[in-house]
């Protein structure tokens, strides 16, 4: 079925840049929509079913990766979702899928989050472009994320190449105005099986030809951003030249209106002989990237002499003011904002109980990522370790097997519902296989939603992303099903006494446990209701 | 040029409704044809930690993100917030906290997003029916009677 852009008058509307991203997959007719939630991407999936088209959570990114490259090689339009550090759950699929190429497009969006506002680290996922090969474009507001969109989806089936949409937490979350309709994308081809056996059956012998195929992919690439990608140049005056992307190129606008700009939409491969142009007619050129020196490096390595952001300014986000402060040399200390209030388990969060206990008890607690890593702040200071999603358990067993007996006895893995589908299983399956000495206690913390991103569905909750009854991963089942004879399930704010015996005789018995905390998050239970009771009447 | 930008920062507690406010502040300058950009940060503020949304409008605005010291205007929803935000203001600028009310009662401190919103609006040149529109716009119908009460409060209240 051919989709093209609506030939309708000219809309106006103010939304956010992850709103534009499911308005403009809409709008080209993307077939197959998957992702797992993460702050700040988790609007574009949600947005993208209100607006009629077809999204499913996946249990995490790799596996949402891997179901939407089998969408493209049968010649749908896929859009796969995801925050920075899920693209490293991803990167499996993602650095072959760059040389087996796609049919229908396939556009992943990384959300990266430079300053951290709801991550572990800050990484620049625009290296994972030039790490595997896959072309990048970088919107800078909800137009751009709207329109590169469409952009992505053209370039990704005229090249037939995966294609990353890297945006940044202020992209995402900003509102700003989108006109459409935009960018005519051409109609998707037919959805059925072609049978491509050198293209997608990635043995050595095939894929030996698919490198060189995406090296000479890409070269070609490079050609066509240079003469016709979305690349903005303001000529301004000829002492100064910026080289900015993304959301940095509004704060450069900002801060220095008079200064020429060079900000090109399309990042990987990036148009290196127009930057080479726009650098020489000026006496120094300055790039203003957040984080990593991506522009700065690519440039240098082309022979484009460009000044690097001091070191200082690529920590956090940067702003009109801290642009300012780079384009004057200034290098004193930055104001620190005075600190607001901090984040906290809300009032009569089942997760309190749980952390007063496992403070009472003292125990070493190997954390994870979720509300719950809230118990690491005051008054609870009961998490020891926290690296990413599921390592509770691989860090947990890990302290377990070389700590001295008396300390590796306290040692407790937690973890929530949501994280537990999205990376515990395997770590599970080590606990069983390779268990310390002493055994080790897992508590799976389950209250029934995907919380710390706004209470998105999972396969442990048994419903689809727009809350419809389906297949469900019952923990207890699971955990007996993999070999575990210690399962307990308990609600922990009924008897918060007898929850703490359950957890204190786990750590005595030297045994494998997994105890399963199930109490719905206080924000969730209203709406679990509603749905539970819509999908009952529906069945009956 | 970018003189002629309104900048608005709403700040106060997650769960205040500070993003609602910002919203129909947003959405009032749209509704009058000018550029619009709203920024703020959430995930973790919807536990109950400080929040504070950036509004900027005018003919053309850039970076979406109000410099510090730069705003025109600053809604505090919560007074222990006043002074972690009070550096946003430019000199000059104006700060419309709780204390706009005199005392007034709220039938729902709920609504007290909007009670401020009704101070803000006799400070800028929309028409008062395009943020009653925009109010109810993003509000249930059972809570309209309550927030246009709470709009009018702070409305009569501000000095003009």
């Amino acid at each position: 079925m051919a989709f093209l852009v609506p030939t309708v008058a000219s809309q106006r509307q103010i939304l956010s840049g992850d709103e534009a991203v499911a308005l403009a997959a809409r709008d080209a007719g993307v077939h197959f929509g998957t992702g797992y939630p993460g702050t700040p991407s988790t609007e574009i999936l949600e947005s993208f079913e209100t607006l009629g088209g077809h999204a499913q959570w996946a249990p995490n990114e790799k596996v949402a990766l891997e179901t939407a490259i089998g969408a493209s090689f049968a010649g749908a339009r896929a859009l796969v979702t995801m925050k920075h550090v899920g693209l490293n759950v991803a990167a499996d699929p993602l650095f072959t899928v760059a040389y087996t190429g796609v049919r229908g497009a396939l556009v992943i969006v990384s959300a990266d989050d430079p300053g951290m506002a709801s991550s572990q680290n800050e990484q620049d996922n625009r290296r994972f472009a030039v790490a595997a090969g896959i072309p990048m474009f970088e919107p800078a507001d909800s137009q751009e994320s709207y329109d590169f969109t469409l952009r992505a989806i053209e370039v990704s089936e005229r090249w037939q190449t995966p294609v990353l949409l890297r945006m940044t937490t202020r992209v995402c979350h900003s509102k700003t105005i989108v006109t459409t309709p935009g960018y005519a994308v051409p109609p998707a081809g037919p959805v059925e099986f072609v049978r491509d056996i050198p293209s997608h059956v990635m043995i050595p012998a095939y894929a030996r030809p698919a490198h060189r195929r995406l090296r000479a992919k890409l070269a070609e690439m490079a050609k066509w951003n240079d003469a016709e990608g979305p690349t903005i140049v303001i000529k301004g005056g000829s002492d100064i030249g910026i080289v900015t992307s993304g959301i940095s190129f509004q704060h450069v606008r900002e801060a220095c209106p008079e200064a020429s700009v060079f900000k090109p939409g399309m990042t990987y491969p990036l148009p290196l002989e127009k930057m080479r142009a726009f650098a020489e007619r000026l006496d120094h050129c300055l790039a203003i990237e957040e984080g990593d020196p991506y522009l700065v490096e690519s440039a240098r390595n082309a022979g484009i002499a460009i000044e690097d952001k001091p070191e200082a300014y690529r920590f956090g986000e940067l702003s009109v003011a801290r642009v300012r402060r780079i384009v004057n040399g200034d290098l004193s200390p930055e104001p620190k904002p005075l600190p607001g209030k901090p984040p906290a388990l809300c009032p009569g969060c089942p997760h309190r109980t749980v952390f007063n206990v496992l403070r009472h008890l003292d125990c070493i607690v190997s954390g994870d990522i979720g509300c719950y890593s809230l118990g690491v702040l005051p008054p609870f200071e009961a998490m020891d370790t926290l690296v990413c999603m599921g390592a509770s358990i691989g860090v947990g067993l890990g302290l377990r097997h070389v700590l001295p007996p008396e300390q590796a006895r306290r040692v407790v893995s937690v973890i929530g519902d949501s994280t537990f589908v999205h990376s515990g299983l395997t770590g599970l399956a080590e606990m069983v296989y390779n268990p310390p000495p002493g055994g080790h206690v897992l508590l799976i913390l389950d209250n029934g939603t995907t919380a710390m991103t706004g209470m998105q569905e999972h396969p442990g909750t048994g419903r689809t992303l727009d809350h419809h009854k389906t297949g469900k991963l019952v923990f207890e089942d699971l955990a007996r099903a993999m070999g575990i004879r210690n399962v307990h399930v308990m609600d922990p704010t009924l008897d918060p006494d007898a929850f703490e015996a359950l957890v204190k005789s786990c750590l005595d018995s030297g045994e494998l446990c997994v105890v399963i905390a199930r109490r719905d998050c206080l924000l969730a239970t209203a709406s679990i209701r509603q749905y539970e009771k819509c999908n009952a009447q529906q069945s009956n | 040029m970018h003189s002629k930008v309104t900048n608005v920062v709403v700040a106060g507690l997650g769960g205040q409704g500070v993003l609602k406010a910002s919203d129909i502040i947003a959405d009032v300058a749209f509704g009058a044809g000018l550029d619009v950009k709203k920024s703020e940060v959430h995930g973790m503020s919807q536990r109950g930690g400080s929040v504070a949304s950036d509004v900027r409008f005018g003919k053309l605005v850039f970076s979406p993100m109000v410099p510090e010291g730069e705003a025109d205007y600053l809604l505090v929803l919560e007074e222990t917030q006043v002074e972690v935000n009070r550096a946003m203001l430019k000199p000059g600028g104006v700060l419309i906290d709780p204390s706009a009310l005199h005392g007034h009662k709220l039938r729902s401190d709920k609504s007290i997003n909007v009670a401020l919103l009704g101070a803000l609006s006799r400070c800028l040149e929309f028409p008062e029916q395009a943020w009653i529109e925009a109010i109810l716009a993003h509000l249930a119908p059972k809570l309209h009677a309550l927030n246009r009460e709470s709009f009018q409060i702070g409305r009569s209240e501000w000095p003009c």
